[in-house]
């Protein structure tokens, strides 16, 4: 396999082709590391050689490090890791020296980068390497170092030449956020020199007229000063000062990466660059050995792309989804259309009333105005948009739609009357997708004249701004259904969890016990404050309040109720109730009504807590370990989630914490439920558990099979890991 | 064990740390050499008549840089066989100075020790001497790191102190130090500041706002209100290591916080040979001293520990102190360390403090020494303990009773 070539041309140019075999994307690989370091040695011993340009045989340039590779190099411990870092870093130095006299810094042999289309981490960091970056006039193409994303940060020297290229200031939002840009804005960022037609041609000229300063790297130069000042530059101080309070309060203390990548900054900044080099490249390895940068690749990253591209999709021809039915314009059914719409696929939106279906369709162009508004879409492309939108009432109009997503109001009688009608219309083969989130699919089903063709498609609101859909399965639901299902999820570009069917599917039955412990604590006399916090110090993006407030807290009151009156003596949350029951007594339904657990102002703007709280359910004089707190939050949703594999609701571990990340923001610096509870191991999390359930009842009992592993010594990803099957 | 006795103890006026402030001609080093040389006339000093002279300064940078306590040594009329020490502990480094003087002292390290400080902040800005623990991440995510003033607002929220609470100290610190003026209180202090000619430059306190009212401090806009809730945001920071705060409340500001000035301080400390064979009284003895190290988030709360290690060192208890000197760094430390002890706030910086009067780092420590011996002898009361908080989290204490 050669995933770099090199031509020499009659002008003295060498031209380095990046293109890997069999894969749409370059990725670099170790062994890809290697072939461009002897094509580089090559090019720079050969007098022949004048220039010499990177570019790519593909139409992009490259996505990045390998992530398995990344992942992969974490086994050979830290020794391993840092000496591979290294060995990039002198490919790279080597590049950027392009071996001219260490003291004349005269002689070198210029080199450019061509990019022709998106330049992703290490594909950025190559070109950074070079002596002047040309991109193509591509607007699609992405420039950046996402690495942040997936809890590791630019460790090929992105770090330390960026911040000493733009300052720490300027280097943030691309470091730190992981901020991507087209072309032009990468270039008015300082990320390249040029934007140009040819980027190779240009490169070319370029390389075989550049002189020798045009070689030399402000850091290389005598008298390089640091943009904006070094940490004790008076200037620079304050930045510093500033940049670790904000990543502190913004990571909340639980992203490693972000106060590793601080620190080489940091320290990187009052030494030479190649001594700076050293020191990301120490602080990179120490991030890589921390497992929550393994969890966050696994899950955020591998486990993301393979459910993606179809891991657990059932053999079937292409079900790619060309007309859909949607059935109800509220908010979800409105939202589904958007995103359809968006992505190509006719929709035909119906509701009860034409004016109904008009408000549904108008979501989208409100949408798509405030994407125009922020030039992130045209005129033309949102007539092309609204043009695939159908608002009707005319169930007639479903005619040959190959799929429907019903989303009326969740009652089952409303739900098998428009079933009925909608399957009196559609294709024979079509298939009927549900956007329930509280009533069982097999139920339902039961309206169905095709059970097999009938399957739940679950929705998160907002739908466009919600990255999640949890595909369910029904008792009688057949392979082709899942596999439509998957495919419409593939088009409008989210990423799907399939489970089976039983009470609030995956996502919705982790959710609530976490919600409903904040409330259980509440009533106990904990500090809400301290509720609120102790959440988001593990990393959940609302606390339990906040997030019934915005969910609703009649919603709840409407769940509590089927709840008990399906578990019957059995039911095990009176406490929450209590709580829930009286603030819904008082018109407090959560933020739509402008008073939940919180009070907001006349705009809707979360204030403080709501003083009667503190008067119905007055804070106890001592409060509760931070510790404790967060393990009744952590455990209420990491238990359900092993409840839902041993039950077999979930297949997939891999699915259990892509979905809980995505669906509802579960501590993603973890990687997910499985993946914390393994950061923990199984012993311990087992221990926890047991003596929360003394404490607090038995809600907290360890599962059987969380006992087995413990006794056993397995972890879930040992034991379920990459498509292996729960027992 | 010797006693270390406080024979003297004299101060310059503080002046306004800006460039139109009375001191801002001056150096750091010709003040400092100015106080060291009136204690030695004070007091009759010849030849090597101190074994160092332990001068505590915070900004050790620029001409304050260098070791200092040499430059001043060197710059005075002292003998040049006297070496000199510069020491920072922070704004208590004055009080270090004193306390390690007297502990060598007891110890029998030298007979007689200068021990003081200077702090030209109008001159050597505050901060300009770096500090790892602001922006070292390693340092600022394991300490949680805050400036000073969101510590002390943190104090305020935690303990319950209000915008008026503080205020109302802040008013009653200048009314304090102007009757102390108008009575003529610092008089045997006070040494005026006057130029290679004699010519006074200062010689009188001028940081003051006598008749500060209530309303003047209510329209004061808090200080690090901006920096806690927005930009930067250190009160989410503070909320991460307190989760149990919904909120900080940020009650402080330029008028119920201690001023910037210039100004230098000196205490001649020796044993009982020592006063014998120069003739001189004494006129207290050191009878305890302390340091700790504390929570470095909520940072300035280390008068009340360092409070209670000393009294429990020294086998004494809070109601065997007579009047009480707590820097007034920040509003919420006087109140913190008042509500802590439950002590009477008329025997609590009696003359005012830093709110009124200024607080230039160094030096500070010193003179809160100084003022507390003066007011003892003006109540003619026995013991007295003086007590600052201090950046990064630590506390310093010392108990003087006279003789």
């Amino acid at each position: 396999m050669t995933d770099f070539t090199m031509q020499k041309d009659a002008d003295g140019v060498a031209i380095v082709t990046w293109d890997v075999p069999g894969k749409s994307m370059n990725v670099l690989s170790l062994d890809g590391a290697a072939e461009l370091n002897a094509l580089i040695d090559d090019a720079l011993a050969d007098e022949a050689v004048k220039g010499i340009v990177i570019t790519s045989g593909k139409k992009d340039f490259a996505a990045g490090m390998d992530l398995n590779v990344i992942a992969g190099m974490r086994q050979g411990g830290a020794q391993a890791v840092f000496d591979g870092v290294m060995t990039l870093h002198h490919l790279l130095r080597k590049i950027e020296l392009a071996g001219m006299d260490p003291k004349t810094k005269k002689g070198g042999k210029p080199i450019a980068a061509a990019l022709p289309g998106t330049a992703l981490g290490i594909g950025l960091e190559l070109p950074l390497a070079t002596h002047r970056i040309f991109a193509a006039e591509n607007p699609k193409a992405k420039i950046g170092l996402p690495e942040i994303m997936v809890g590791i940060f630019p460790g090929a020297g992105g770090t330390t030449r960026l911040v000493r290229k733009l300052g720490a200031m300027g280097a943030a939002p691309f470091l730190l956020e992981g901020k991507l840009s087209d072309p032009a804005r990468a270039k008015s960022a300082g990320l390249i020199d040029e934007v140009v037609a040819d980027p190779v041609a240009a490169a070319r000229e370029w390389v075989l007229k550049a002189a020798d300063a045009d070689l030399v790297k402000p850091w290389d130069a005598k008298g390089y000063k640091m943009p904006g000042g070094e940490p004790y530059h008076p200037a620079g101080f304050m930045t510093f000062v500033g940049a670790s309070a904000m990543v502190h309060g913004k990571t909340l203390g639980v992203y490693p990466a972000a106060k590793a990548l601080l620190s080489a900054v940091y320290e990187g900044a009052m030494v030479p660059f190649d001594t700076a080099l050293k020191i990301e490249a120490r602080w990179f390895t120490h991030v890589l050995m921390n497992p929550s940068s393994t969890a966050m690749i696994r899950s955020l990253f591998i486990n993301k792309e393979a459910l993606e591209k179809g891991a657990n999709r059932p053999e079937a021809p292409d079900q790619s989804v060309r007309k859909v039915g949607i059935l109800g314009a509220g908010m979800m059914g409105a939202g589904i259309a958007y995103v359809s719409a968006m992505a190509g696929i006719k929709v035909v939106l119906i509701d009860s009333t034409q004016e109904a279906a008009e408000r549904g369709k108008s979501y989208s162009t409100g949408l798509l105005d405030k994407a125009i508004s922020r030039r992130k879409s045209t005129e033309e492309k949102k007539a092309e948009v609204l043009s695939r939108i159908t608002a009707t009432t005319d169930y007639a109009a479903l005619a040959g739609c190959d799929l429907i997503v019903e989303a009326v109001f969740e009652d089952p009688k409303v739900k098998a009357e428009v079933t009925k009608r909608a399957e009196a219309v559609i294709p024979q083969d079509a298939i009927f997708a549900t956007n329930t989130s509280t009533l069982p699919i097999s139920e339902l089903a039961k309206a169905s004249a095709r059970p097999d063709q009938f399957i739940g498609i679950h929705f998160f609101s907002p739908v466009d701004k919600m990255l999640l859909v949890e595909i369910i399965k029904g008792r009688e639901t057949g392979p082709r259904a899942v596999a439509k299902a998957l495919d419409f999820v593939r088009q409008i570009r989210k990423t799907p969890i399939v489970v089976n069917d039983a009470r609030f599917f995956y996502a919705n039955r982790c959710i609530i016990p976490y919600i409903n412990e904040g409330i259980r604590m509440v009533a106990e006399g904990v500090s809400p404050t301290l509720i609120e916090n102790a959440a988001k110090m593990m990393g959940m993006p609302l606390g339990p309040l906040q997030l019934v407030d915005e969910t609703s807290i009649d919603l709840g009151v409407k769940i509590a109720k089927a709840t008990k009156a399906a578990m019957g003596d059995a039911y095990p949350d009176g406490a929450v109730d209590a709580v829930i029951f009286k603030l819904a007594d008082q018109g407090r339904l959560g933020r739509k009504t402008k008073a939940g657990f919180y009070d907001y102002d006349d705009a809707g703007k979360r204030q403080g807590f709501w003083s009667g709280l503190a008067s119905e359910w007055p804070e106890a004089d001592t409060q509760p370990d931070l510790t404790e707190i967060q393990h009744r939050l952590m455990f209420a949703q990491s238990l359900e989630a092993v409840r839902a594999l041993e039950e077999g609701v979930l297949e997939d571990i891999r699915e259990g914490d892509v979905g809980a990340i995505l669906g509802w923001g579960f501590a993603p610096w973890s990687g997910g439920p499985f993946g914390w509870l393994d950061m923990l191991g199984a012993p311990r999390a087992a221990g926890i558990a047991d003596s929360l359930a003394e404490k607090f009842g038995p809600r907290f009992a360890a599962p059987q099979l969380l006992r087995d592993m413990a006794a056993k010594g397995e972890s879930f990803y040992g034991r379920f890991g990459a498509g292996k099957q729960a027992a | 064990m010797t006693e270390a006795y406080i024979y003297d103890a004299a101060r310059t006026p503080r002046g306004k740390g800006r460039p139109d402030g009375s001191l801002h001609e001056v150096t750091s080093v010709a003040l400092s050499a100015r106080l060291l040389n009136a204690v030695k006339e004070r007091n009759g000093l010849t030849g090597h008549a101190v074994e160092d002279v332990i001068w505590g300064n915070v900004t050790q940078v620029k001409e304050q840089g260098g070791c200092l306590a040499r430059s001043a040594v060197l710059e005075s009329d002292l003998d040049e066989s006297i070496p000199g020490l510069a020491i920072n502990r922070f704004c208590a480094s004055g009080m270090e100075a004193v306390n390690l003087a007297a502990n060598q002292v007891r110890g029998g390290a030298g007979q007689a020790y200068i021990a003081g400080g200077v702090e030209m902040m109008g001159r050597v800005a505050m901060g300009s001497d770096g500090a790892a623990i602001a922006v070292d991440p390693s340092l600022t995510f394991k300490t949680y790191f805050v400036p000073q003033g969101i510590s002390a607002d943190i104090i305020a929220t935690e303990y319950g102190f209000s915008r008026e609470d503080a205020d109302s100290l802040a008013v009653e610190s200048q009314r304090r130090a102007a009757i102390a003026w108008d009575e003529d209180r610092f008089a045997r202090s006070i040494v005026p500041v006057r130029d290679q000619n004699g010519l006074t430059i200062l010689d009188r306190d001028e940081y003051m706002r006598p008749g500060t009212t209530l309303e003047d401090l209510a329209k004061l806009k808090a200080s690090f209100k901006e920096m806690g809730e927005t930009m930067p945001g250190f009160d989410k920071v503070a909320m991460l290591k307190y989760p149990h705060l919904g909120r900080i409340e940020h009650i402080h500001h330029a008028g119920n916080s201690s001023g910037i000035v210039d100004g230098a301080a000196a205490v001649l400390i020796g044993n009982a040979e020592f006063g014998k064979a120069y003739g001189l009284k004494p006129r207290a003895r050191i009878r305890a001293t302390a340091k700790i190290g504390t929570d470095p988030t909520i940072m300035l709360t280390g008068p009340v520990p360092v409070t209670e290690k000393i009294l429990k060192d020294s086998g004494m208890a809070i109601s065997d102190i007579d009047l009480f000197e707590v820097n007034e760094a920040f509003a919420s430390v006087v109140l913190r360390f008042m509500q802590a002890f439950q002590v009477d706030p008329g025997v609590v910086n009696v003359n005012g403090g830093a709110i009124a009067l200024g607080h230039p780092l160094g030096a500070t420590g010193a003179i809160i020494i100084g003022t507390l011996l003066d007011e003892l002898e003006r109540q003619d009361k026995t013991v007295g303990l003086a007590t600052l908080c201090i950046a990064s989290g630590m506390g310093a204490a010392t108990i003087i009773e006279r003789v």
